[in-house]
């Protein structure tokens, strides 16, 4: 089912939460909200989902206005930042839960419910906890409860709320891979929130970034990387290095203020210049991490530091240490005024 | 979730923030009829009808000697009770949260005793207990002192109604107290008083201060405990809760809400403190 | 450094007796001596005059009343409480710190007062006297009226208990449950009450006990009709106050076991909420 979101505008009080919100989602994607907190994400996903109601704008499900529909109604399977599992039922209660609220003429019998409940206990891969407490399980266990309990109920949609946030790294690895292997083989409508990047590109068919509740970017993973389309995308997105013009910047061939935007793993390193646009500049720090090396260099009138990655078979072929004096050019770079910038550091 | 409660207590333009959930007009609507029928409406009564007296007419009950002998002895009584229990009371939260010892449960189950028992029941068992001839009393008779029909047996009652509110404030926070603060402490090298003084005690104070100003206020207005052990003795050990009932019985009805309204203010001043102190020491992040 | 830290953390073996003893003598003083008291007055001249005691008429309807005043004040402030909680600690609106204020508001009034406050309502000078009269319908003095005081002492008892308990459970679970479906009473009885039970049984108890037990408001309200308007309290007072001894403590017998019981169910409540994990109260 897809889902249509028109001009949608969400005040609490004096303080925008959302900023004229237009969004497409298509019938099976999987997508990710992502932003830093506050930036309206969740906000957007409880419109979504009927818990919360939008000022203005227009929300439509394949087409058709949703907004006099309230939650219960509007057939969408919500999994909780903190699951928000029934402490007093047993995880099968839980799951069968929305199964056993139907109204009398649309309930299935009991043995139904049994069998479809352990169908997605064993989807989640979790039937042997049928009979705990939610306060039993683990993080992650809990996680995947939540969603069977969510999708109990076949909804169109699907909806997380930061799936992932409450978990320790290991799990949450695990969990995401899961996640896309379950969309993939539900192709359920999806739209998770969430504040983790890695989480975003990894898991999401299309990414949307959110900011100050408006919308940056909508893109696929790669998209949003590879041509963030504005400053603070560059920013959120992978680190990047920043090059006022007037100064350090020659090969912008910018005048006036702007600024260009340089990802660590965009810049050539080199004994000698590489052109004349290169810039001068001493190596402080060099630093192997896993696959990739980090140096840290520093021009000549200017203490703030650029970044540069570079694999490590490539770094082996010309070791650098601290006090080289090397040259770097940029391989790829965009250009934003400082009007953009300002507000970017605001953020 | 966080950010959403947070924005929501901004809601300023509507009066409630949307919800899914239903019920609110229900559950409101009924809340504040029912307040209104049983709380507001009859207190606001105590006050209309102390307007019929005037100021001139609310001066003269206050002035009034007996008037004033009561008020005294209720709150220079309930002072002192309150005083024994803070002191009693933090010594019995200490035992039960940092010791063990055989029956640990049945006492702190106990300890609720005076909220659970009647006042009546208290009272009639406190006067016999203290009376010159009583299990206690005779021992106190022994040295020429009188408990039971003297302002003396008032505190006794008084001490055991507000028992529980200084033991049970102060017990949770002491359980917060951090080993690790302790042990921080000692290991700076101060000694196991130094500790209880600059480490643990300020941080219990708040909740001491809480326990003492609730008993406090619960001994001000306490009635069936008191009329049995008191005496009653006008001038001397009368409470102006029986004041108020005594004025009653001879339809002065004037003059009995006039002292309710006095109660009534000192308790609502007690309980603006109350609440005050707990508002500070939560801006402090202490509890 | 470990041992002499742990050491220094804990007082000396004499310090801690001598607390441990001060406690428990301060303990046995004022809440133990008392409590057995009771029981040994009561049965001081025998079973059978206790029995005689218990089997008065008059002590009869003192046990009837009380328990049809407890038995409605009860359930009416068991509904108001689950409303107000529900309104509280579920929903954001304005005044909400007013309304938590004002519900605590009986607490804060003398017994006596609170009695005085229905007299000034509904006694032949009252507001409503008049009219009351003029319909011949008696509420002060009694039953209506008995009702009424236990039920303003009582007021608070129940809400004190779920508001913060139910803020501090949030309103998350409700909200799975509506997106999962479920009306607004489906979610209610499924959802929110079986998380409160505990706390609910918890106000419930005290209340009852404090209901039962009220003896000052009732006291200014019930005109002392011997075998109609008297509560348990007020008939062990009239008994007293007659030097029948045996019998005022007979009945007050009763009354302090219904204590121990509320003692004992409430310590109950406490441990199987701590068993299942969920708070009895809130943060």
């Amino acid at each position: 089912m897809s889902i249509t979101i028109e001009n949608i505008n969400k005040h609490f009080g004096a303080y925008k939460a959302l900023d004229n919100i237009n969004l497409e989602v298509n019938s099976g994607e999987l997508i990710a909200l992502l932003g830093p907190s506050g930036c309206g994400k969740t906000s957007l996903l409880r419109i979504i989902g009927g818990l919360e109601l939008a000022d203005s704008g227009k929300l439509l499900f394949h087409g058709e206005d949703v907004e006099a529909r309230d939650a219960r109604e509007r057939n969408v399977g919500f999994v909780f930042q903190h699951y928000a599992l029934f402490r007093h039922m047993t995880v099968f209660e839980n799951v069968a839960f929305g199964l056993r609220v139907k109204p009398k003429k649309e309930r299935h019998h009991e043995a139904e419910i049994q069998r479809r409940v352990h169908e997605l206990l064993n989807l989640v891969q979790l039937d042997w906890l049928a009979d705990r407490y939610p306060a039993q399980l683990s993080g992650g266990q809990r996680q995947r409860i939540a969603l069977a309990r969510a999708l109990a109920v076949e909804p169109k949609i699907l909806l997380l709320d930061e799936p992932f946030g409450a978990l320790d790294a290991q799990v949450r690895k695990e969990l995401r891979r899961w996640l896309r292997r379950l969309h993939d083989e539900l192709h359920i409508t999806s739209i998770f929130v969430t504040h983790d990047q890695e989480e975003a590109l990894e898991v999401a068919d299309r990414v949307v970034v959110m900011n100050k509740g408006k919308i940056e970017q909508v893109g696929t993973p790669d998209e949003v990387y590879a041509a963030p389309a504005s400053p603070f995308v560059y920013q959120f997105i992978g680190n990047v290095n920043l090059f006022h013009s007037r100064d350090h910047a020659p090969w912008t061939e910018q005048h006036g203020d702007a600024v260009a935007y340089v990802r660590p793993h965009d810049i050539d390193i080199s004994r000698t210049p590489q052109d004349d646009t290169a810039l001068p500049v001493e190596v402080k720090l060099v630093r192997a991490i896993g696959s990739i090396v980090r140096i840290e260099v520093s021009a000549d009138d200017s203490s703030e530091l650029i970044e540069i990655e570079l694999s490590r078979e490539r770094f082996d072929t010309a070791p650098l240490v601290c006090g080289d004096r090397v040259f770097i050019r940029p391989r790829q770079f965009r250009v934003f005024e400082t009007g953009d910038a300002n507000e970017l550091s605001a953020a | 979730m966080a950010q959403l409660a947070a924005s929501s207590k901004r809601v300023t333009t509507r009066f409630r923030a949307h919800s899914v959930l239903p019920g609110f007009n229900l559950a409101l609507g009924f809340t504040l009829l029912y307040l209104s029928l049983i709380v507001l409406v009859p207190l606001s009564a105590l006050f209309f009808k102390t307007a019929t007296l005037g100021w001139g007419g609310f001066f003269d009950v206050l002035t009034n000697d007996r008037v004033l002998s009561s008020l005294r002895v209720t709150f220079l009584a309930s002072l002192a009770a309150a005083v024994i229990n803070a002191f009693f009371g933090l010594i019995v939260a200490w035992v039960l949260v940092r010791y063990t010892f055989p029956g640990k449960r049945i006492v702190d189950a106990l300890v609720d005793l005076p909220f659970a028992l009647p006042t009546a029941v208290a009272g009639i068992t406190l006067a016999t207990l203290y009376a010159p001839h009583g299990w206690i009393g005779q021992y106190f008779a022994a040295q020429g002192i009188k408990v039971a029909y003297t302002p003396l047996g008032i505190v006794v009652a008084l001490t055991f109604i507000g028992l529980p509110f200084v033991v049970r404030t102060v017990q949770p926070v002491l359980e917060d107290v951090e080993a690790g603060v302790e042990e921080a402490a000692a290991s700076l090298g101060a000694g196991r008083w130094d500790v209880f003084r600059r480490v643990i005690f300020p941080a219990i104070f708040p909740a001491l201060l809480t326990g003492f100003s609730l008993a406090f206020a619960r001994a001000i207005g306490e009635y069936g405990s008191v009329i049995f052990i008191a005496g009653n003795m006008p001038y001397i050990s009368e409470i102006s809760p029986l004041l108020i009932v005594a004025k009653l019985e001879q339809y002065d009805y004037a003059g009995a809400t006039a002292i309710a309204v006095i109660m009534l203010l000192i308790s609502f001043a007690l309980l603006l403190g109350v609440n005050a102190l707990q508002w500070w020491t939560s801006r402090r992040g202490v509890r | 450094m470990a041992i002499t830290t742990r050491i220094a953390t804990h007082e000396s073996k004499a310090v801690t007796l001598l607390f441990i003893g001060v406690a428990l003598t301060y303990l046995l003083l004022f809440l133990g001596l008392p409590l057995f008291a009771v029981f040994y007055q009561a049965f001081s001249k025998g079973w059978d005059l206790y029995w005689v005691a218990l089997q008065e008429p008059d002590a009869w309807s003192a046990i009837k009343l009380t328990f049809i005043a407890a038995g409605i004040a009860v359930p009416c402030n068991l509904v108001f409480g689950i409303a107000a909680a529900w309104a509280i600690a579920k929903f954001e609106f304005k005044g909400k710190s007013l309304l938590i204020t004002l519900i605590d508001l009986p607490f804060a009034v003398s017994p006596v007062v609170s009695g005085l406050v229905y007299v000034l309502l509904f006694g032949a000078q009252g507001w409503f006297g008049e009219w009351l009269q003029a319909h011949d319908i008696k509420l002060l003095f009694a039953v209506p009226g008995i009702v009424l005081a236990t039920i303003f002492v009582t007021f608070p008892f129940i809400a004190r208990e779920l508001i913060p308990l139910m803020q501090a459970q949030g309103k998350e679970e409700e909200e799975a449950a509506v997106s999962l479906g479920a009306s607004g009473w489906q979610t209610f009885w499924r959802v929110t009450l079986p998380n409160i039970k505990w706390g609910l049984m918890y106000g419930v108890i005290l209340c009852n006990a404090r209901a039962m037990g009220e003896f000052g408001a009732v006291s200014v309200v019930s005109g002392h009709i011997r075998g109609m308007t008297n509560t348990m309290p007020l008939h062990v007072e009239i008994l007293y106050n007659e030097y029948n001894f045996v019998a005022a403590f007979a009945v007050a017998s009763l009354l302090a076991l219904l204590a121990v019981v509320t003692l004992a169910v409430k310590s109950l409540v406490e441990w199987q909420a701590k068993r299942s994990g969920e708070p009895l109260h809130g943060a």
